[in-house]
């Protein structure tokens, strides 16, 4: 064989890997249980809670998200100030953080003995054990993989778009709603897509800050957690439902954005 | 590209080529027991020239992991039902019991709480373990041993089912929760932060540790000693030590 094809051969060796070791797992969960299983184990009060549960929890967080991170991914695309790459690292560093960091750095800093705990406690606002606290730890660790990709989005937006708007007379606030989101539309869609995925997903720092309990804060992850243990199937089964979900994200971010939008997601 | 050719190989030869360690022993022992272990695993490791990992987690995940064929050689759970389980289903050795433990209430150490009976008024946060896992059972055990509407009105104040003791515990020194069921050992090793409430006698669960050797061990023989060293070895000293009472 030429040096060339023992290269190619490499490739095609490591990507036939790659695809086994990543997919083997997934499709693992389907295997072990037909359809109706699944079905029948979700059934149970305690599934159907924990999905209803991540699905509040998710859609709250996901619009604290667009509402706060668009407007902020807006200044730090179209701005340029001192300090600028500080902020952006700062505010990218929870996606490289682990679950556990995340959890105890909300409970330092949001919980009952953080460092604002005295005065969210005098405000009359519950975190621990409720689900407000699950909407905090979702936000705190999705949000980075929208404001990313935003910034990305508003970034690569044609400036004299906006240009033209401004001299045309409409004022920032207007051609950031009428032309700016619209144009950076595919790209914002992709981020909360991202962040959708990883708040259904995120387990330690929910467990560690908020707890678990059923139909409160025992959202699909956790509840797939206790009930490794005593009933497998059942954790099969919200597992399939996860997977199922999550792979819709995926499709949904790639029909919107043709495949490329996942090209440039982080990690 | 010769040198290219060996990074592969040895990136490859990195994960699938082990060497030969010294033997290694997996212990999987329930939460309670981390402080007690973590002080004589290493030493019996050193005696036999062996390599002691230990992993902690809730007794009922260890057995479930054990059931999907982790590699694991010695179990040792914080009751004895979950070893008797997989020993009648040939996955562990007959198991043996080696130590025992308080089930107690713990509360912050500046907490007002002194009884159990102060957990049935309204707004008192507490945290248990989750039915599946040991602490759990027993709490759920104690609690119906209560007249049922002082056991109602403590359930209703539940706040959280934690997957194992250790989170119990962070719950209640977060001071997230006012109070939360766990083993005397636990309450003692969270230094002065908690508060260990002794409870009646006749709501007092037996609280009994049950090892055994896994049936698909890959060192069976060290792992028999260590099950052994559990009642009688550095181990029992150091479980002692922690606060657990002997084997009854």
């Amino acid at each position: 064989m030429t040096r060339r094809a023992w290269f190619s051969a490499l490739l095609v060796v490591c990507l036939a890997a790659a695809l086994t070791f990543l997919t083997l797992p997934v499709v693992a969960i389907f295997v072990d249980s037909t359809p109706g299983d699944l079905i029948a184990s979700l059934g149970e009060p305690g599934a159907l809670d924990a999905l209803w549960l991540s699905l509040k929890a998710t859609a709250a967080s996901i619009a604290i998200i667009l509402v706060v991170g668009t407007p902020a991914a807006y200044l730090l695309a179209t701005r340029s100030f001192p300090g600028r790459a500080i902020v952006v690292t700062l505010i990218e560093l929870p996606l490289v953080l682990p679950p556990a960091v995340a959890g105890i750095a909300l409970l330092a800093s949001v919980g009952p003995s953080g460092v604002l705990g005295g005065a969210i406690d005098a405000a009359g606002i519950e975190l621990s054990f409720a689900t407000a606290g699950v909407v905090v730890a979702l936000t705190f660790v999705a949000s980075p993989f929208y404001v990313r990709q935003a910034v990305a989005a508003f970034a690569a937006v044609d400036r004299s778009l906006l240009d033209a708007s401004r001299t045309l007379g409409a004022s920032e606030a207007h051609a950031f709603l009428r032309i700016m989101i619209p144009v950076a539309l595919p790209g914002l869609a992709a981020g909360t897509a991202l962040a959708l995925g990883r708040a259904l997903g995120e387990f330690g720092a929910t467990l560690m800050f908020a707890g678990s309990f059923q139909g409160i804060t025992q959202t699909v992850p956790l509840a797939i957690y206790d009930r490794f243990s005593t009933d497998f199937d059942s954790a099969l089964a919200l597992s399939a439902v996860l997977v199922a979900v999550s792979a819709a994200i995926l499709l949904s971010v790639k029909l919107v954005r043709g495949g490329e939008a996942l090209g440039i997601a982080p990690r | 590209m010769k040198r290219v050719w060996l990074v592969v190989l040895l990136s490859i030869c990195a994960g699938a080529c082990g060497s030969d360690d010294p033997e290694r022993l997996v212990v999987s022992a329930a939460s309670s027991m981390t402080e007690a272990l973590e002080k004589c695993a290493p030493r019996f490791g050193d005696a036999d020239d062996a390599e002691v990992r230990l992993s902690f987690a809730g007794s009922d995940e260890l057995a479930a992991q054990i059931r999907q064929g982790a590699k694991v050689d010695v179990y040792a759970a914080a009751n004895t039902r979950l070893p008797d389980e997989l020993h009648a289903d040939d996955l562990l050795t007959q198991p043996v019991e080696f130590a025992t433990n308080e089930f107690v209430l713990a509360v912050p150490k500046d907490s007002d709480i002194d009884s159990i009976e102060d957990l049935t008024r309204e707004r008192t946060p507490l945290v248990v373990g989750s039915e599946s896992v040991p602490i759990g059972a027993y709490t759920r055990e104690t609690l119906a041993r209560l007249p049922s509407d002082q056991e109602k009105a403590i359930l209703a104040n539940v706040r959280s089912n934690e997957p194992d003791v250790k989170g119990i515990v962070g719950k209640l020194t977060q001071g997230a929760a006012d109070a939360g069921f766990v083993y005397m050992t636990d309450a003692t090793a969270a230094g002065g932060a908690l508060k260990a409430i002794e409870l009646p006698a006749k709501l007092q669960p037996q609280v009994t540790y049950g090892a055994g050797v896994v049936s698909k061990a890959d060192q069976p023989k060290l792992a028999q000693r260590f099950v052994e060293g559990l009642t009688d070895g550095d181990c029992a000293g150091a479980l002692e030590d922690a606060g657990f009472g002997p084997a009854p």
